[in-house]
């Protein structure tokens, strides 16, 4: 039933894409069920959906799978993040990056944006299983498709070899090198910044323990020194409580901003690497297809020529959209970047600011303890 | 020194009043053990010029000390206001040799032979208030390979008619600091006084300095001693007993002072180490002395208790001192990946963009790396000064429990002594009898001195012990205040690169 209805080429989508939020986590046990509220188109409310990881792979198999798309494969695929995992090991805290941190609150942004990129995708938009995601109270099918060449994974290894394979055309050549260049260091700047962030978070650990020890040393008695030193201790303590404050602020201003648009980034990147290695996949398709339509035997000729008309026009066909998604990808990625890194600053800036007043006040009020 | 109230002193010494600044002691003799029962178990050289509390009454050392003199002062009333006296330990009452000393308020005991003439010094000096400034700077490698040490210039300004200029310097070597700290904790410890202790040894960071590493870690090895070396100065100085000791004004004036030997057991760790294991013995083996001093049980609680809070508050900031450090490390590296990426960057803008971030992440990293040395500096320092302090501390509470056992040893031998006289009296033996009561006493004598010399230390401690908390409070207060006013230099500093980063990132596209 399902199937029959996921395969029909074109939706209308009936929510506002911009309006999809991933609002909730909820979590039983070792399971993660995520809530999604949109926008009607209609104006008359809201829809409100329950959805698991596995729900969101079915939207992403599908949405590979999809036939009768024409360069389908030069659509650079919103990406989805890695499985999330509950008390997750030091492996999947690695992969998941960023994403691992605060709770699942990053985590909830990047579905989010997951889906508000799917939902304003020209073509996939149009796929209906993105409508019942969005809408559907049941929860979509959770069966496994079968496995479809989108699947990275499954790629034999000799495939790889392909994706040093000489470009015919100069753009495309170009945004190959490219992007090999910028995957690579986008990764690796993500992967300090979280290194960054991390030990601000331990620092506002170690700052809030300080904080208690101070505690344990107030001492009782109307002995007037042993007042004083209790009074400073306290107040000492109340210090580290700001530089914990702050630190976490910090930490928390780094995560979701520049954080979260590097782990973006350095997602979309290698999904555009993906697209890339697809379509010079399908220009060795072509080249043979060319080689045996030469060589081919006047009895086969024709059925060669045939496939090697079919593999031009794919071809085709998928260069044009790639160069519309690059195009558009290159845009956004600057968007995004700048969007964050102002979101960056000026979060920085009020936390600094914020900062600044705390600790002058902890300053002013030593200075006045007699 | 003048004093207000002064009695006669006791029969059996004699002494002159002594000006100020008159050398009060003889030159120091040979190296002598000081006392048997006291740190007995070090060979340290002694300086026979300090107040000696039983100098005159110890059979030892009477030919030694018997020109040496000491002020004898005795409390005048408003002294005492601030020591709440408790009852004195149980223990049978002795009657007091015929010495007229003015009663202290509330004290059972009468015969406070007292030597606390130091103890006015602060209060009673007329214009010459505390008035030093000392610094320990100017670190400078001497020699090559293994010898090869570091020597700091220590400079004294100061307008304290103590000493002979307002402003000059000497060179010290570690090993000179370690000498005077181990000259003054074999005077002063035994009778209560807290001597600061002297900055730790280490072996690995010296080593490193004589190999001539010049790095990071090395130059920061330096930078920590040269400050605790000034650290440690300052509190010596500023102990209003200890600034007067001829060592200290040596230490300071004297371009040569004679090389410390066998530093090995000089280490200040070492000899409180030594202390208190000697202290340790000494409990274990006899009764518990039976504290019915309540400022004193409660007090050695307190000082139990500090020692293990301050460890841990010690820990928790070098815990964060580590972190910072790595913060600083992490926020270097990002800094270069996102300049690799701004490298890679077509967009010019956005390009830019990234190598500003980069430029900020590393100015941040600067900030990160001062705010470290910051933390290290002041609070794990500090920290760490306090937790050997109270070590001192705890010293000499057992150097007061030792002195009381001291004091119980010649009672109970009196005792044994009485109780053999007795039966001496039932024969005929008159030499016998003669010798027994010569001995009873002479232990009589003792048990009285051993009396006075624990109320002495007792007195002293509790002196001691007021000063030390109103230091805390201060050197706290002062090491916090310095470590908020960088933490707002960070902050500001922090806010202008922020706002010089801002119209970079609005600049992209």
């Amino acid at each position: 039933m399902m199937q029959e209805e996921v395969n029909e080429a074109t939706s209308v989508l009936s929510v506002y894409g911009h309006t999809i939020k991933v609002t909730e986590v909820l979590q039983d046990g070792d399971t993660l069920t995520f809530i999604i509220v949109s926008q009607k188109l209609s104006g008359t409310g809201e829809y409100h959906v329950d959805r698991t990881y596995e729900d969101f792979e079915w939207l992403q198999q599908h949405l590979y799978a999809q036939e009768y798309v024409p360069g389908l494969q030069g659509v650079i695929f919103p990406p989805l993040p890695v499985r999330p995992q509950v008390n997750a090991s030091a492996k999947v805290m690695k992969q998941l990056g960023f994403l691992g941190l605060g709770e699942w609150q990053p985590y909830c942004k990047a579905l989010e944006t997951f889906l508000r990129q799917v939902a304003a995708h020209s073509i996939l938009r149009k796929n209906k299983t993105v409508e019942v995601f969005l809408t559907s109270t049941d929860p979509p099918g959770r069966q496994k498709l079968r496995r479809n060449i989108f699947n990275r994974l499954s790629q034999a290894v000799e495939e790889l070899r392909k994706e040093g394979h000489k470009d015919v055309d100069e753009f495309f050549h170009t945004e190959r090198d490219h992007n090999l260049v910028l995957t690579g260091h986008t990764r690796i700047a993500a992967e300090k910044f979280l290194d960054v962030v991390l030990t601000e978070q331990k620092i506002a650990v170690a700052c809030g323990h300080f904080a208690a020890a101070l505690h344990i040393c107030v001492e009782n008695g109307e002995d007037p020194e042993k007042k004083a030193f209790s009074r400073v201790c306290v107040k000492l303590s109340e210090v580290f409580d700001s530089i914990k404050k702050n630190m976490t602020s910090i930490a928390v201003n780094d995560m979701n901003t520049l954080g979260l648009g590097l782990d973006l980034d350095s997602r979309y990147l290698e999904a555009e690497k993906e697209m890339l290695f697809r379509r010079t996949c399908k220009l060795v398709e072509l080249e043979n297809a060319k080689k045996n339509a030469e060589r081919a035997k006047p009895v086969k000729k024709n059925a060669m020529e045939e496939v090697k008309k079919a593999a031009e026009v794919e071809f085709e066909q998928i260069c044009k959209v790639a160069k519309q998604e690059i195009v558009q990808l290159n845009r956004e990625r600057v968007e995004m970047l700048q969007k964050n890194l102002i979101q960056w600053c000026e979060q920085q800036l009020q936390t600094a600011k914020e900062g600044a007043d705390a600790y002058n006040q902890h300053l002013q009020a030593f200075i006045a303890m007699a | 020194m003048a004093e207000t109230a002064r009695d006669p002193p006791p029969d059996r010494t004699d002494f002159h009043e002594v000006e100020d600044g008159e050398d009060l002691f003889l030159e120091p003799s040979a190296t002598q053990e000081s006392e048997p029962a006291s740190l007995s178990a070090v060979d340290i050289s002694t300086n026979s010029n300090g107040p000696k509390q039983d100098s005159f009454f110890d059979d030892d050392n009477e030919d030694l000390f018997a020109e040496a003199t000491e002020e004898v002062s005795l409390d005048s009333p408003e002294r005492d206001v601030l020591l709440s006296d408790g009852p004195s330990p149980a223990i049978t009452p002795i009657t007091p040799p015929t010495s007229v000393i003015t009663p202290r308020i509330g004290n059972t005991h009468d015969d406070m032979f007292t030597h606390s003439s130091f103890d006015e010094v602060e209060e009673e000096e007329g214009g010459d208030s505390f008035d030093i400034h000392l610094s320990v700077s100017d670190p400078e490698k001497i020699g090559d390979g293994m010898n090869a040490y570091m020597a700091y210039k220590v400079t004294t300004k100061t307008s304290m008619s103590l000493f002979k200029q307002r402003d000059f310097s000497v060179k010290r070597r570690f090993s000179d600091f370690l000498g005077l700290h181990s000259k003054l904790a074999s005077k002063y410890l035994h009778i209560g006084y807290i001597v600061p202790p002297a900055p730790e040894k280490s072996i690995v960071g010296m080593t490193k300095v004589k190999v001539g590493k010049e790095d990071q870690s090395s130059n920061e090895f330096v930078e920590k001693r040269r400050s605790a070396l000034e650290r440690y100065l300052m509190r010596t100085v500023k102990h209003p007993v200890l600034l007067k000791d001829p060592d200290v004004l040596q230490f300071l004036e004297s371009s040569e002072l004679p090389r410390a030997v066998n530093t090995q057991a000089l280490s200040s760790a070492g000899i409180l180490r030594m202390v208190n294991k000697a202290a340790d013995a000494v409990n274990k083996m006899t009764i518990k002395m039976n504290e019915s001093d309540a400022w004193f049980e409660e007090k050695q609680q307190h000082f139990e208790n500090l020692d293990v809070q301050l460890k841990k508050l010690h820990a928790s900031v070098e815990s964060l001192v580590c972190h910072r450090k790595e913060l600083s490390v992490n926020t270097a590296q990002f800094a270069k990946s996102a300049a690799m990426l701004g490298n890679s960057e077509d967009h010019t803008a956005l390009s830019r963009a990234l190598s500003q971030l980069a430029e900020v992440e590393e100015k941040i990293d600067q900030l990160h790396q001062d705010q470290a040395n910051a933390d290290l500096y002041l609070f794990s320092e500090l920290l760490g000064d306090y937790v050997r302090l109270i070590s001192a501390v705890k010293g000499v509470f057992d150097q007061r429990m030792k002195t009381w056992q001291k004091w119980q040893d010649s009672q109970m031998l009196l005792q044994k002594k009485r109780e053999a006289e007795a039966k001496l009296q039932l024969t005929n033996k008159p030499d016998k009898l003669q010798q027994a009561k010569d001995e009873i006493k002479e232990l009589e004598g003792k048990v009285q001195q051993g009396e006075r010399d624990f109320e002495q230390i007792s007195k002293t401690i509790r002196k001691e012990v007021s000063r030390f908390e109103k230091e805390r409070v201060k050197d706290f207060k002062m090491i916090i205040v310095k470590y908020l006013e960088s933490l707002v230099q960070t902050q500001q500093q922090l806010i202008k690169y922020w706002e010089a980063f801002l119209p970079e990132a609005k600049a992209i596209s």
